[in-house]
């Protein structure tokens, strides 16, 4: 035996005599791991938030939370003299006094950004393939809670340097609490320990920022991780790929390897960035005063949707009988994300309750074989969009010289129509890639082999799909989960669930959800499934010249391979 | 066959035209969108030869919109008042004489020679009076306190021009410019004169001590290094959080595609 | 190397491979070793150990190639980490120009350091590690159901012995004794911050304060504050370092030319009028926190006399008592009104007359 070998024996036996592991770690090494680049978006955000810990613990070590007012004496000699507060003038320190500091500052800053951009883009695949169906419902809303804590993490986390911008960001958010109805003065006194800016916020926020939220973060990512394991990961449809297999490679060595790849990936990939991408430039912004405010002001990006509904909102107010209500703030404020939110929390159970469909799903879908589905999650992006549209919309009309109210004017209008827009476009375009899809499911695929008929002719040759492109197309007939009125019994009456107005509701709904383009085709991919139900819709269309396609069905076959 | 022929097949032939083409985009359009001239101003000497010159210029360039006698019309204001400072302004920075009236005059090359606008201001200035045309000497930075610099400029001009001087949006399809061609005589004119929708600051307002150290903070901040990178147009979140969008997911969702790609070439079974 | 990708058949491929598009981008790779990856075999069955994942790789050749690139990406990462430490140890901070060197020669051989790595890897998992795609077998999450009846039956029967079904008394009490924990953190906050009162009505300004100039924070005779079209930042003698005080008292001063104001009974909800006695030679004075959410309203045109805030475009129109023209904000900014004390210098004449700032519900 080698030395390595050796110390490996030993060091196994030694842990196995007290954890009896042996098999419990064999069966985790066998894990199998389904593979596709959507699968590792959530990998993005689970590696900045580690990096988000290692940058974040090394920049505690010198920020000091304090709003104690000193005159800055640094490195920064723009604004030597200045009076500032302590968190400030330390953050100051980090950039300009500390070897690496600003090193880590920009990349705790970008890792911030782009957890969060993981997070959404994460949250939409999750979305589009309907991995959040049954067993993964809990595991979808533990998804959800990360993601808001997410944005608050990251607005306390950029507040803290008591700077300029950010303060502006803390005076929108004591105005947004204000306005709280009953409640509103006595939460913001309470959370600023007095009339703003007071001497607590910045030191409760860094408590909050560094112990409360990352804590619970590592708490609620642990059980996400722990819940995907158990359950064993969704997979693509695809040859041999049924809802109760798993199809991959196993964790070790091969996941670990590709996931500590991608982490370095990650982090090397902030480095850049954080190299050559300045981020947070506080010693430009200044030292925050009430007094003071640049153009431009904007949070960090995802923040801008917030930013965006306060904009755009007219100026409603109510004052009756001494009090005022200020829906101009409130309903900004609390009605997009309570929306979004919401509808995101209901929708797996929604979705559940319209389709009656209550089967594990462990084989995703593909987008377009949901158009419904996914037209309503491109419509949410759309309505988050125009409103993260809208929280930049000075540094657009300055930019590309639009006058700035009628951007305004725009986005009230937009935030309405545009969802409705996109889902009707985002519908026919998944009905028009699954007709494509049926295309070539019943004409088979086109190899650029150009033969020359007798009669003079071009036609190009096509082939039928194969084992595998068949499976990915995933297009086995869906039976429906729910016939409605299928199962209505001998004397005419509908099941319980389809009764009365909530059954009628339900019934609507059911076909409006599971609009899709029927895929059963009696082709065998020659191109002979013409016919009164080919799925085209219109019986018996005349065939386009773009195969083998010889209506009688005769042997002249040559679609098959090169 | 040629080198080129041989490669075009590749896979990377596609990106490698892709990349030409940017670069020559990119080349083409940095050349032909120049910033305007800015003026570098000496304090002219006033003589009644130049008045009388000015008066001849004024009358063919700028009396059609603003009267004859500078009295102003329907379409352009009185210039009776505003003083060489802020003919010298509007004229150097090519907003004036303007050609086409908007919301707001924007920047251009100047159309009128550094000694004509010095007359025109000249007669201008005979006209009513109002703010010269400030000396080298009152906007010199030397010794100026950029600190204090900062402290004003935040007070009273980042809320329209943005913390660095980047520009911002105003109503009615105003915007006040970005800062990065003002020349200090140009900054303590626009100050002095309030021209089109910026406020007036005039001497006793904010002194030309003051002045000058905004004029300070401005030039110094403009060449200040980006220690953290590249500036991203020091315009805030906005463009970091595309770049985060646009740079880096993006560049991550790549470097997926890449690690979950199939073999093309399959191993043996 | 030309690997993933629908870029079509090349003339030189082996023709096993079915011609035409293949597949897009990441829909996953055919089966190749197929194994079926059943339970862990239980160890001492006594049949021949049968290998799970295949050891050797098709063409030695190519995986030295490939073997001696991953081997040089990692020296390069290792020269890197080096190139790091050498940076951290040899370049000093304390200004912008060596933060920037500084910054630049870290973060290079961090990034170069990672990166070199992570391509190292992946190209090891691509081209070292044999493919494989093994299959391993879901079992149904439910429970079995003599599974669940076991369940069932312990729970029961701990609930039994524990008396809790049993006993409603002690169920009740155990209830009411654990209730106030809940309550508890709201109790140990109450301390977090003094109750509003009527704090939020009032700002600093008194009657006699002079009006400083903010920045220089002089204060301001109305003959040098005298240009129609200017506009400044004012705060109360006294308050000028004092930012609770500042974030309700800050105001902004605008000199109008004559006959541009409209005077009459400014409306509190409404604006519409400045109120003349306040006002000292065509000069007003408007709260400059703005009545959205509170940012500092702080763009001025002179020509449409409009004042903007930034941060949502409330726009007010400073002739007519700051009114609300667009935007979120609910009501027009207040009026300061203002005097001239014995030395001529700007005074308030007292404070303002309604609450400044965002709406709060007690304001009414």
């Amino acid at each position: 035996m080698s030395m390595t070998t050796k110390l490996l024996d030993g060091t196994g036996s030694w842990l196995d005599d007290r954890f009896h592991g042996a098999k419990g770690i064999r069966t985790f090494f066998r894990k199998i791991f389904p593979d596709h680049w959507t699968f590792l978006l959530g990998e993005i955000a689970l590696y900045s938030f580690i990096i988000l810990l290692l940058t974040g613990t090394f920049l505690t070590f010198f920020f000091q939370p304090s709003m104690t007012e000193i005159v800055y004496h640094g490195s920064y000699t723009h604004l030597d003299g200045v009076r500032m507060s302590e968190a400030y003038a330390s953050t100051l320190n980090i950039s300009f006094d500390v070897r690496g500091g600003l090193l880590m500052r920009q990349i705790h800053h970008w890792a911030a950004d782009l957890f969060v951009a993981a997070i959404l883009a994460h949250m939409l695949r999750i979305f589009f393939t309907g991995a959040y169906r049954k067993p993964r419902e809990v595991n979808w809303l533990i998804g959800l809670v990360l993601f808001t804590l997410a944005l608050f993490e990251g607005l306390f986390g950029y507040s803290l340097p008591d700077d300029l911008l950010s303060g502006t960001g803390l005076r929108i958010t004591e105005g947004v609490l204000l306005s709280v109805p009953v409640v509103g003065t006595y939460l913001t006194f309470f959370l600023f320990g007095g009339p703003y800016p007071g001497n607590d916020i910045i030191p409760r926020l860094y408590i909050i920022h560094v112990l409360l939220l990352p804590g619970v973060f590592v708490a609620l990512i642990t059980a996400h991780l722990f819940i995907m394991f158990w359950q064993k990961h969704t997979q693509m449809p695809g040859k041999g790929r049924t809802n109760t297999n798993v199809v991959g490679a196993p964790m070790y060595p091969y996941f670990m390897a590709k996931t500590g790849a991608f982490f370095f990936f990650i982090f090397g990939a902030l480095a850049i960035a954080s190299t050559f991408a300045q981020v947070n430039p506080i010693w430009l912004y200044g030292p925050y005063n009430p007094s003071g405010i640049s153009a431009g002001s904007q949070p960090d990006f995802y923040m801008g949707f917030l930013e965006g509904s306060l904009r755009m909102m007219p100026n409603w107010t109510w004052d009756i009988w001494g009090h005022t209500v200020a829906w101009n703030v409130l309903i900004p404020a609390f009605l997009p994300l309570g929306i979004i939110m919401t509808g995101a929390a209901l929708w797996p159970f929604l979705e559940q309750w319209v389709t009656g469909d209550r089967r594990e799903h462990h084989v995703v879908d593909r987008p377009r074989n949901a158009p419904t589905r996914t037209a309503i999650g491109m419509a949410a992006v759309t309505f988050y969009g125009v409103l993260w549209l809208e929280g930049a919309n000075d540094v657009i009309a300055d930019h590309l010289y639009i006058s700035l109210y009628l951007t305004t004017e725009i986005a009230r209008y937009a935030i309405f129509i545009a969802p409705v827009v996109a889902y009707w476009v985002t519908k026919r375009i998944c009905l028009g890639l699954q007709r494509k899809d049926l295309h070539l499911l019943e004409h088979g695929v086109e190899t650029g082999i150009i033969r020359q008929l007798p009669t003079g002719e071009f036609i190009e040759e096509t082939r039928p799909l194969d084992d595998e492109e068949l499976a990915a197309l995933d297009v086995k007939p869906r039976a429906p989960s729910l016939p409605p009125g299928a199962t209505v019994s001998a004397a005419g009456v509908p099941p319980p669930g389809m009764r009365g107005g909530l059954g009628r509701v339900r019934e609507g709904m059911y076909k409006v959800l599971t609009e899709s383009v029927p895929m059963e085709t009696h082709g065998n991919g020659y191109g002979n499934g013409h016919g009164e139900a080919d799925g085209h819709g219109e019986p018996g269309h005349a065939p386009v010249p773009s195969g083998s396609e010889q209506d009688d069905g005769s042997g002249d076959d040559q679609g098959a391979g090169a | 066959m040629s080198w080129i022929t041989a490669k075009r097949r590749r896979p990377v032939a596609g990106y490698a035209v892709v990349l030409l083409g940017l670069i020559l985009v990119g080349a083409i359009y940095a050349t032909i969108t120049g910033s305007g001239e800015s003026a570098a101003s000496t304090t002219p000497t006033t003589s009644s030869a130049e008045i009388a010159k000015g008066q001849q210029i004024f009358q063919q360039t700028c009396a059609t919109c603003h009267g004859l006698e500078a009295q102003g019309t329907a379409v352009a204001p009185s210039l009776i008042g505003v003083g060489a400072a802020a003919v010298d302004f509007q004229v150097s920075t090519g907003r004036m004489p303007a050609k086409a009236l908007d919301a707001e005059m924007p920047q251009a090359p100047r159309k009128l020679t550094v000694a004509q606008t010095h007359a025109v201001a000249a007669y201008i200035q005979s006209l009513g009076g109002g703010p010269p045309i400030p000396t080298p000497a009152e906007v010199s930075t030397s010794g100026a306190d950029v600190a204090l610099g900062q402290e004003l400029f935040t007070a009273d001009c980042a809320q329209c021009h943005n913390f660095d001087g980047a520009g911002g949006a105003l109503t009615e399809g105003k915007y006040a410019p970005a800062l990065t061609n003002a020349t200090p005589t140009l900054i303590y004119e626009a100050m002095l004169t309030g021209p089109e929708a910026m406020p007036v600051f005039n001497d006793t307002t904010i002194t030309p001590n003051e002045k000058r150290a905004i004029i300070a903070y401005v030039t110094e901040s403009r060449t200040t290094p980006n220690p953290g990178g590249f500036s991203l147009g020091r315009v805030g979140p906005v463009t970091e959080g595309l770049f985060a969008f646009l740079g880096l997911l993006f560049f991550m969702v790549l470097v997926a595609m890449w690690i979950t790609a199939k073999h093309r070439k399959t191993t043996d079974e | 190397m030309s690997d993933a990708g629908a870029h079509g058949a090349q003339p030189d491929e082996p023709t096993d491979a079915p011609a035409g598009p293949h597949r897009v981008i990441g829909t996953p790779p055919p089966a190749q070793a197929r194994t079926l990856l059943g339970e862990a075999e239980e160890p001492g069955a006594g049949a021949p150990a049968r290998r799970e994942l295949p050891a050797e790789l098709p063409d030695p050749a190519r995986a030295k190639r490939a073997e001696r690139l991953v081997a040089s990406l990692f020296i390069l990462s290792l020269l890197a980490s080096i190139g790091f430490i050498a940076a951290y140890v040899g370049l000093e901070v304390h200004s912008v120009d060596a933060t920037l060197r500084s910054n630049l020669a870290l973060g290079t051989s961090m990034s170069v350091a990672f990166l070199a790595i992570a391509v190292g890897a992946v190209i090891w998992v691509r081209h070292l590690m044999p493919t494989v795609e093994l299959t391993e077998e879901r079992h149904p999450l439910r429970s079995d159901p003599a599974a669940r009846e076991a369940f069932k039956e312990t729970f029961e029967e701990g609930a039994d012995a524990s008396q809790f079904t049993k006993r409603p008394l002690l169920r009740r009490t155990l209830i009411a004794a654990t209730l106030p924990l809940a309550a508890a953190p709201i109790v140990l906050l109450r301390d977090l911050g003094p109750l509003p009162g009527t704090t939020l009505r009032h700002t600093v300004w008194r009657k006699g304060m002079r009006l400083l100039s903010y920045g220089p924070n002089t204060p301001i005779r109305p003959g040098d504050f005298s240009s129609p079209g200017g506009m400044i930042t004012v705060v109360p003698d006294g308050y000028q370092d004092n930012q609770d005080a500042l974030a309700a008292a800050t105001a902004i001063i605008i000199k109008f030319q004559p006959g541009v104001m409209v005077f009459g009974q400014r409306n509190q909800v409404r604006g519409g009028f400045v109120t003349p006695n306040w006002t000292v030679d065509n000069i007003v004075c408007y709260s400059k926190i703005c009545t959205h959410v509170g940012c500092p309203a702080a763009l001025y045109d002179q020509e449409l006399h409009h004042i903007l805030c930034p941060c949502h475009q409330s726009t007010f129109d400073a002739p007519r008592g700051a009114q609300v023209l667009f935007g979120p904000a609910p009501r027009p900014l207040p009026q300061l009104p203002m005097g001239v004390d014995a030395e001529g210098y700007l005074i308030a004449l007292s404070d303002f007359h309604e609450p400044v700032g965002p709406s709060f519900f007690e304001r009414g």
